[in-house]
């Protein structure tokens, strides 16, 4: 194959590639612009084994087949054995995770890439080939650690609070200031042992970025160290003499950085306050002073008389409802409702589960009329026409704290208003506080009622309650 | 390749990242970033490249740990974000914003 050939074909992909990042911002194209994306990614691929690059190291190019090509194809089998079962199997609650987990190993893929071809550069390497090689090592090795400890903690191996210690700022400073110190000892000294030092420090320093994090915050830390890894890939590129690493990477850190930012937005924080807001947070101590105040605690019959003599319900579904795999019973409960003549409708925080639109992914699932879901904008002014409020697995969304306490690890989120209905009913398993980990108000509230219980066994009970009704 | 080039490409690649992504209700967010994610799997090339490319079986040992972790994020990315966006078909009304 020519090199014109096959620079060609790599431009193909990269159009692909934008293809497939613009038919994924809308709603009616996404499938099919995920499936270009995938097109344009295995074409790419391919063609890399019907094309031999010149090395680096300036000797020339080799006829085919790719050396070490059994290995090639063996390693990519064993990615395949992981990755595919991995993508199938996992519970629709569990996918943010696994994004995490992916792109921290994709990540750990563009260091991993860059030290292979330092290593065989040697002393060839130009200085502009060092300092691309240094910046995907560091970046690429932040976003693998960090995406390890995200995904830590949205699947609960470790606290979702986020973790100060004493001094921690100044730990994480004084590890910044080595990680650029000895990248610049990199770029001057050119040796193996400086390179591998660095890349620890990076690792070191992606846990110690993350850590501070609190749980409602992952998300934005997920997008951003998705468009960190972007940019790894196109410094590879560069490295690399490849056109197609440098657009697709470019492409993917540019978007990344916006939707890094509208989901900033979304949730109503700034991207400056999510990372290094929490350098400075004390951890909050919620529990002591919420627990022997009284609650109001009710029967499923309770809750199903509030119901069948309400005109306008909202259901407010949070992470708790997915765990519980409750959608299907919620929609029962809510088909049953409208038999009845009662106005229903869902309303969806924008970032209702742990991702923006997971809980849309998690409603869909079930099955759920899509005109039912209302958007938070749309739903807050109804509340005040609304009989009952119920609930379900939801905290952070609905907490007043956001509107009130000034300080708190949630202040400023845009929340769903459900304190503004005549009544409001939480599902809840206990009285332990929301992925934020912070008290919620409402729950002491007279007009609150309270179902503690697994959601869908609490669900099927109101559900039987007001058939008999 | 020219210098003057690269930064040509990064520089429109850039511009364009910016627009096709910058109205996006959040309700694809997820998917969204799920698919970013994927299609920086491409560093596969990159790895098959230096795979190629490896003279010692340090090189070469590096070089297939990054094959296996390009490959898991690429075409487990692909596939998980696929599998969110099934659960939107179907619903073309009022599905469109």
């Amino acid at each position: 194959m020519s090199s014109a050939l096959y620079d060609l074909i790599g431009l193909a992909a990269g159009v692909c590639f934008i293809l497939a990042l613009k038919g994924l911002s809308h709603p009616k194209t996404a499938r099919r612009g995920n499936l270009i994306g995938a097109f344009g990614a295995t074409v790419a691929t391919l063609v890399v084994f019907l094309y031999v690059t010149k090395p680096a190291d300036g000797t020339p190019a080799h006829s085919l087949p790719l050396h070490n090509l059994g290995w090639i194809l063996g390693a990519i089998a064993v990615g395949l054995v992981i990755g595919v079962p991995a993508a199938r199997k996992v519970q629709m609650t569990q996918m943010p995770q696994l994004v995490a987990l992916f792109n921290g190993v994709g990540g750990g893929a563009a260091a991993l890439v860059a030290i292979v071809e330092y290593l065989n550069l040697g002393a060839e390497a130009t200085k502009a080939e060092v300092i691309f090689t240094v910046f995907t090592v560091v970046v690429g090795c932040v976003s693998f650690s960090g995406s390890i400890i995200t995904f830590m903690k949205l699947q609960e191996l470790m606290t979702t609070r986020p973790v100060v210690f004493p001094g921690g700022r100044f730990v994480i400073a004084a590890t910044l200031a080595a990680v650029l110190g000895v990248s610049g000892w990199v770029v001057a000294a050119l040796g193996t042992t400086p390179l591998l030092i660095l890349a620890a420090l990076s690792l070191l320093f992606g846990i110690l970025f993350v850590l501070p994090v609190g749980g409602a915050d992952v998300p934005i830390v997920i997008s951003l160290l998705n468009a960190f890894t972007g940019l790894t890939v196109a410094a590879s590129g560069y490295v690399l003499n490849s056109t197609l690493l440098i657009i697709a990477g470019t492409l993917v850190g540019a978007s990344g950085t916006i939707l890094t930012r509208l989901m900033a937005d979304a949730m109503g924080r700034s991207l400056f306050g999510t990372l290094f807001g929490a350098f400075t947070a004390k951890p909050q101590d919620v529990a002591a002073a919420g627990e022997e105040r009284p609650v109001r605690s009710g029967s499923p019959d309770d809750v199903a008389i509030l119901l069948n003599y309400a005109r306008r319900v909202v259901i407010v579904p949070g992470f708790g409802l997915a765990v519980a795999q409750a959608q299907h019973t919620v929609r029962e409960l809510a088909d049953l409702m409208i038999s009845k003549g009662i106005d229903v409708a869902y309303g969806i925080h924008p970032v209702a589960g742990r991702m923006p639109g997971h809980m849309n992914v998690l409603l869909a699932e079930a099955n759920v009329p899509y005109d039912q879901l209302a958007e938070m904008d749309e739903v807050n002014p109804t509340f005040g026409q609304t009989d009952v409020a119920i609930v379900i697995g939801a905290n952070d969304v609905v907490n007043p704290a956001a509107k009130t306490t000034p300080g708190c690890p949630i202040y400023g989120m845009p929340i769903l208003e459900v304190s503004n209905a005549a009544n409001v009913i939480f599902l809840k398993r206990s009285m332990r506080p929301g992925f934020a980990g912070i008290e919620n108000e409402l729950l002491y509230d007279p007009k609150t009622m309270l179902l503690f219980g697994d959601a869908k066994s609490s669900l099927t009970k109101v559900v039987s309650a007001l058939k008999a009704l | 390749m020219e210098p003057m080039a690269i930064l040509s490409i990064f520089v429109l690649a850039v511009f364009v990242g910016f627009e096709v992504v910058s109205k996006v209700s959040s309700t694809l967010h997820t998917p969204l970033m799920s698919g970013a994610n994927a299609i920086h799997g491409v560093i596969l090339v990159g790895a098959i490249i230096v795979a190629d490319h490896s003279h010692t079986n340090l090189e070469l040992g590096l070089s297939l740990a990054a094959i296996v972790l390009a490959t898991i994020n690429m075409v487990g990315g692909f596939v998980v974000t696929d599998r969110m966006l099934e659960m939107f078909k179907g619903k073309k009304k009022g599905a469109d914003q």
